[in-house]
């Protein structure tokens, strides 16, 4: 027997097999993230000075321009993800929760784009 | 609206248990983390600005208070990056048994502290700023 309503198999609505989907990318960008967020923290921490002709020589290898990139582009995600589930839970308020999901949409696609465009800048154009 | 029945809520659980709370800080450090990752990308903007622009936002980025945010900053990460990976190993199906994520929550405060000491004493000792 099928427990789906009449008007739901007539509307062709149901499981569309993507209930799972914010989940499942928030763990895949989790487990991206574990080594990329290490290579960054050991990185910067033995970087030998943050002066700019050090840092800029450093992103510039095409390696670190590259992991920089997949660094912000996944953590951007994977915060997006995460602060969606916190405003989900804790605002309550309809329109407010509305606005702030956009805001934060928004912020980091900003986020991922700014960071990603400097990386690629420093990288190619190498502005010394 | 008809008042409704609730699932049990935050009020009832006992924090000195200290699992719940171990849930609550992994979802405060990683609003952290995000205003971390504003502070990454405003370094790297600032860079990919040119040298003028950076030396600029260093007076900012070197602040006192950046430095006691950076510090705070690494010690979320550590925090987040341990009760993250015992995240992943529950949706393996494993440890969720509550003896042993009991002991799982105790492990992940311990070595998230000995890990954010690490990082911390080496970032404020390998040179002059973060």
């Amino acid at each position: 027997m099928s427990m789906r309503s009449p008007l739901g198999r007539v509307l062709g609505l149901g499981a569309a097999g993507s209930g799972v989907h914010h989940w499942w990318v928030q763990r895949v960008t989790a487990v991206a993230l574990v080594p990329l967020s290490i290579w960054l923290v050991v990185s910067l921490l033995s970087l030998p000075s943050l002066d700019f002709v050090t840092i800029v020589s450093w992103m510039g290898g095409t390696w670190t321009a590259s992991l920089l990139v997949l660094l912000v582009l996944t953590a951007s995600w994977h915060s997006q993800l995460g602060i969606q589930v916190v405003l989900e839970d804790y605002v309550h308020d309809h329109g407010l929760k509305a606005v702030g999901l956009m805001l934060s949409a928004f912020s980091h696609v900003v986020i991922a784009v700014a960071g990603s465009f400097a990386v690629l800048r420093i990288a190619i154009g190498s502005p010394l | 609206m008809r008042q409704r029945p609730l699932s049990p809520h935050m009020t009832i659980y006992r924090m000195t248990r200290y699992s719940l709370l171990s849930s609550i800080l992994n979802r405060a450090t990683g609003i952290g983390l995000s205003l971390g990752l504003i502070a990454l990308v405003y370094w790297l903007t600032s860079l990919a600005r040119g040298a003028h622009a950076y030396v600029q936002a260093q007076a900012v980025l070197a602040s006192l208070p950046l430095k006691v945010f950076y510090a705070l900053l690494l010690a979320a990460f550590s925090y987040h990056l341990v009760a993250g990976i015992r995240h992943l190993v529950w949706d393996t199906g494993h440890g969720m048994e509550r003896a042993q994520s009991q002991k799982s929550a105790w492990l992940v405060i311990v070595v998230a502290l000995l890990l954010a000491a690490a990082l911390i004493a080496c970032a404020f000792r390998a040179r002059e700023g973060v």
